[in-house]
């Protein structure tokens, strides 16, 4: 490879195409960096959980209202549902932190009583409380997007974070630690 | 066992693709340096056999020798890779078609109570599968290029083969190690998952696979290009030896587009055939390049002018399919087209991309100056109306593209959420593609070099005056008539008119076949538009609730709900309405559906589209009422199939412009031989 | 015409062209897009009455209402925060039902209403509009909640 290149007048035109490539890549990656899928983080984390007040799911439990997780204390709020398949599948986690003395409020959505009663029969119940959310409303309202979902707040009601998709043993040290920083 | 047997393949194909690039290097380090008088005789068509073209500069034998052994082996290594990725392919269909729930792919897409031909496609209508057709049809298209390329000089066709091994290479490394096909899964499923009810359909069997020979079959235009910056080879001879590859990725392309619409208008059962969506957008983005490079590469074949844009084109087209494939695979923007979405492929795939397209770029922006440049013209002539195209071409590319990317930059910027719908790209890029219309009619009228105006206007008359009496008629008879429908299909007909002028006055029987296939290839688009204004322009459409005996008017057309009735298929069970349809002749009976899957459980609308000659009556069974009545959408639209008819033609007309320019480049090399 | 200046033309003519294509997008993109909103960001923008939009919310409870054609439903649409009505003409898509989240496609009118050509749903147990659950955060605080019947 030698033969004498001509000297090139207009270099910079040259290297405009490669320009656009790195901008259009520039634009992929930042794509890439928050892909976009159904399930978004809630814009919530940080912010005091909205009032509500939900009934109970099912005879035998309290119901739930944001008043339930401003005392002081943490407390994980587990969005479910009896119709969920991932929901039966963290069950063991959740009864793994229930006996570890970790404050489980649950949230049942567009759930039938009877339902929720069989799903606790046959996975357990590690829930405090279960609040019976049959629209979604408060589920929308605290910016989850579908069940199961597990969000972490503080004593004063502060949601400080937010478990998208069902709790797998490997995820238990995340949870853990995020309730220990909530203190 | 067969699994195992397919990994085998694709690693030891992977592995003769490294070799190939070796040897490659190794090829292009031996010394052999042209002089400027000899580079421009080796750009002209080599008289004779290749190896006796090759002239070393005084390096003494011993280099020529090193040249040929290394240069004789690439080509067999070439085709071996080829063949070894068409076997992994090939079991894996086998799996498919067994069903071996053994191994993860087949038991997460496909199902044992599906018909055979599902089974069958089901291997390619998912991410691994097609990725390793693209990989397949990547290799072979190199194959191909190395056993039948004979015109090109040796030196550029080596690195030419280069640059496909290059290319192959991140592929074999995505589909090893981002996307494996063959992973088996322990213990094996007692059935499969099925595939998406929407896929299944003898369109899947057709679309994709026509699509990635199009997409791929871009990659040697790439790889030509290439190997013309590495060995500063750009002239008319690397224009003719790149053509017919253009044009055979080209049509497939069309073919491809052209059948998945037409999938997309009766399986979706929205009545439409073309929304815009980023998948679709996908695929007519190469396309735009490749016809843009197709003319560019015509301009450089016949008048050497458009070298380092040509060259710069033949890189952009297939950066356009990667840039496709990413967008799709890596799930940035949704689509209806959804492959599983895994980021760490995104992240691969836009690391080959960089690699790829940012390599390729950087290597035109050093090497580009140094290629001579081309002759002149006159901006009134054939070149310059080509010219015009691709700019035209280019124009309408970056606004697809822009709106397809649009609503992912603006989330990262400000992140608001929108979403770009036809609207944009309707008001954007209909009135560029109307003007291009008119471009398209009066170049083929021109002469190379130089125009006269008169002459020109006085060919031109004909077609102008067809358009005006057009758009008078369908103003008066049509008056609500939209502006971009109304120009459309007044400038159709002057397009398919001026479309055949090129044929007016010659001896049909002696014009060449490329010429009949640039003509039937543009009255296509002619009839093509037509379709679409029509569609646009004209549809009537009825949605009612029906009882059982009630008669609808659709446009010309009286239809009869004549009863509602359960049915059941392999795999889905449906409601099944009998439409009786008539406009003054005997009745004629359509049944669409709606159908329940129970793998994966879904719901789809079959639409039943009764076509007649003058357009099609498009039916939807929709849900039924409280009150017992069912819903019905009816769409009457007139000549709508002149869309896919268009598109049939133009890809025809690709085909017989490629038969006639192999079919010439053969004689001609008889004629050399003889002259020898 | 000297062959280097007819380069150099046909260069800047290239650019040229692209950056004309940039600015007819940008300028289509300012009309066209159809962005996205809340019932309380359109009660707050003032969508104007034409323009192609996206409205993303929560069918209110009781809300959907057959019209006796059949095939035309209204109802409304809620963040919580305000609602918007809504009518559609067609075949709705399998996932809707009150107390769901929409996604619906179409143009305000005059009077407030908003005309939806086309409603979105997935068939997706697990969805919901990401939008939806984005957009609902910024309406504040709940009304206290319906004594809704379980499903």
């Amino acid at each position: 490879m030698s033969a004498a290149p001509s000297p090139a007048r207009r270099p910079w035109l040259l290297w405009v195409p490669l320009i656009g490539f790195i901008l259009l890549a520039t634009i992929f990656i930042i794509g890439l960096r928050k892909p976009d899928d159904p399930t978004i983080t809630s814009k919530m984390i940080g912010r005091p959980m909205p009032a509500f007040a939900l009934p109970a799911a099912t005879s035998g439990v309290d119901g739930l209202t944001s008043a339930d997780l401003a005392t002081g204390t943490p407390h994980l709020v587990n969005i479910f549902a009896s119709w969920c398949v991932p929901c039966a599948g963290e069950a063991p986690q959740l009864e793994i932190l229930a006996k570890n003395k970790v404050p489980i409020v649950g949230i049942a959505i567009r759930d039938r009583p009877d339902d929720v009663a069989g799903f606790l029969a046959r996975y357990g119940n590690p829930y405090a409380r279960i609040g019976s959310d049959t629209t979604s409303k408060v589920q929308i309202a605290i910016g989850s997007s579908g069940v199961p979902e597990t969000f972490v707040v503080d004593g004063k009601g502060v949601i400080r974070m937010q478990k998208i998709g069902p709790i797998m043993p490997e995820d238990l040290p995340g949870v853990q630690a995020a309730l220990e920083a909530a203190r | 066992m067969i699994a195992e047997a397919g990994l085998v393949a694709l690693w030891l194909g992977a592995a003769l693709c490294a070799l190939q690039l070796v040897l490659v290097v190794l090829a292009l380090k031996t010394p052999f340096v042209l002089s400027e008088v000899e580079a421009r005789e080796a750009s002209a068509p080599p008289a004779a056999r290749p190896s006796t073209s090759l002239r070393t500069n005084g390096e003494g034998n011993e280099a020529g020798e090193t040249w040929r052994a290394l240069s004789s082996a690439i080509r067999p290594v070439a085709v071996a890779q080829g063949l070894l990725t068409c076997l992994a392919f090939a079991l894996l269909i086998l799996l498919f078609v067994r069903v071996d729930l053994s191994v993860l792919l087949v038991a997460q897409n496909d199902h044992s109570e599906k018909p055979f031909l599902y089974r069958f496609a089901a291997s390619w209508g998912n991410h691994e599968g097609s990725m390793l057709m693209w990989v397949s049809i990547l290799s072979i298209a190199g194959a191909a290029v190395a056993v039948l390329e004979r015109r090109l000089n040796e030196r550029t066709l080596v690195a030419t083969l280069g640059g496909q091994a290059a290319i192959g290479l991140g592929f074999y490394a995505f589909l090893l190690f981002a996307s494996n096909p063959f992973a088996r899964l322990t213990p094996p499923a007692m059935e499969g998952q099925g595939l998406n009810p929407l896929l299944q359909d003898p369109g899947l069997a057709f679309h994709p696979p026509t699509l990635y020979l199009g997409y791929v079959g871009l990659s040697v235009a790439f790889s030509f290009a290439i190997g013309a910056l590495v060995t500063r080879d750009v002239g008319p001879a690397f224009a003719r030896a790149m053509r017919p590859w253009v044009l055979g990725a080209w049509i497939f392309l069309t073919i491809g587009i052209t059948a998945g619409s037409y999938w997309a208008y009766y399986e979706l059962g929205w009545g439409g055939w073309w929304f815009w969506d980023p998948v679709e957008n996908a695929s007519l983005m190469p396309w735009l390049a490749a016809t843009a490079l197709l003319h560019s590469v015509t301009v450089l074949a016949t008048r050497d002018g458009l070298r380092a844009w040509t060259v710069m084109l033949g890189v952009v087209a297939f950066s356009m399919s990667m840039v496709g494939t990413f967008l799709v695979r890596s799930g940035i923007l949704t689509s209806v087209h959804a492959f599983a979405v895994d980021p760490r492929r995104g992240s691969f795939l836009l690391a080959l991309l960089a690699l790829y397209i940012g390599g390729a770029l950087a290597l035109f922006a050093l090497r580009v100056g140094t290629v001579r440049e081309g002759s002149r013209f006159d901006a009134l002539s054939r070149e310059g109306s080509l010219v015009l195209n691709n700019l035209l071409l280019t124009v309408i590319l970056g606004i697809v593209l822009v709106g397809t990317l649009y609503p992912l930059i603006l989330e990262g910027v400000t992140g608001e959420k929108l979403s770009v719908g036809p609207p944009y790209f309707n008001s954007a890029a209909g009135p560029l593609a109307l003007i291009l219309g008119v471009v398209m009619v009066a170049g083929p009228l021109m002469r190379w070099r130089r125009e006269e105006v008169k002459p020109l206007l006085r060919r031109l008359a004909p077609a102008a005056a067809l358009v005006l009496i057009a758009l008078v008629v369908i103003k008066v008879t049509a008056p609500a008539i939209g502006i971009l429908p109304l120009l459309g299909l007044g400038l159709s007909f002057g397009i398919m008119l001026g479309s055949i002028e090129p044929l007016i006055g010659r001896n049909l029987r002696r014009t060449p076949l490329f010429t009949w296939g640039m003509v039937i290839a543009h009255f296509g688009i002619g009839v093509a538009l037509a379709g679409m204004a029509c569609d646009s322009a004209f549809t009537a459409e009825r949605l009612v609730a029906a009882s059982v005996g009630d008669r609808v008017q659709v446009g010309p057309w009286q239809v009869t709900l004549k009863a509602v009735t359960p049915g059941f298929g392999p795999n889905w069970t449906s409601m099944d309405a009998t439409l009786e349809a008539a406009r003054g002749g005997a009745p004629v009976t359509l049944l669409p559906q709606a159908r329940y899957y129970w793998a994966p459980p879904t719901e789809t609308s079959e639409s039943a589209i009764l076509t007649a000659w003058n357009g099609q009556l498009y039916t939807v069974l929709g849900s039924q009422a409280e009150d017992g009545r069912w819903q019905l959408r009816l769409w009457w639209k007139p000549f709508v199939t002149l869309i896919w008819a268009g598109g049939g033609l133009v890809a025809l007309g690709g085909a017989l412009a490629l038969i006639g320019r192999v079919l010439r480049e053969r004689r001609s090399a008889k004629n050399r031989e003889a002259t020898a | 015409m000297k062959a280097k200046h007819q380069r150099l033309t046909l260069t800047l003519l290239a650019v040229a062209a692209l950056i004309g294509a940039a600015l007819l997008a940008m300028s289509a993109l300012k009309d066209q897009a159809a962005y996205f909103y809340t019932p309380s960001d359109a009660a707050r923008d003032h969508v104007a009455p034409g323009r192609a939009v996206r409205l993303g919310g929560m069918v209110t409870k009781g809300s959907i209402k057959k019209l006796p054609d059949g095939v035309t439903i209204t109802f409304l649409v809620t963040d919580n925060a305000a609602t918007v009505p809504v009518r559609f003409s067609g075949i709705v898509p399998a996932l809707f039902k009150e107390g769901s989240g929409v996604v619906a496609d179409g143009r305000f009118d005059a009077s407030g209403l908003f005309v939806a050509d086309q409603i979105l749903a997935k068939h997706d147990e697990r969805y919901m509009p990401p939008q939806v659950a984005g957009a609902m955060h910024k309406s504040g605080s709940l009304e206290a909640d319906e004594k809704a019947k379980a499903r």
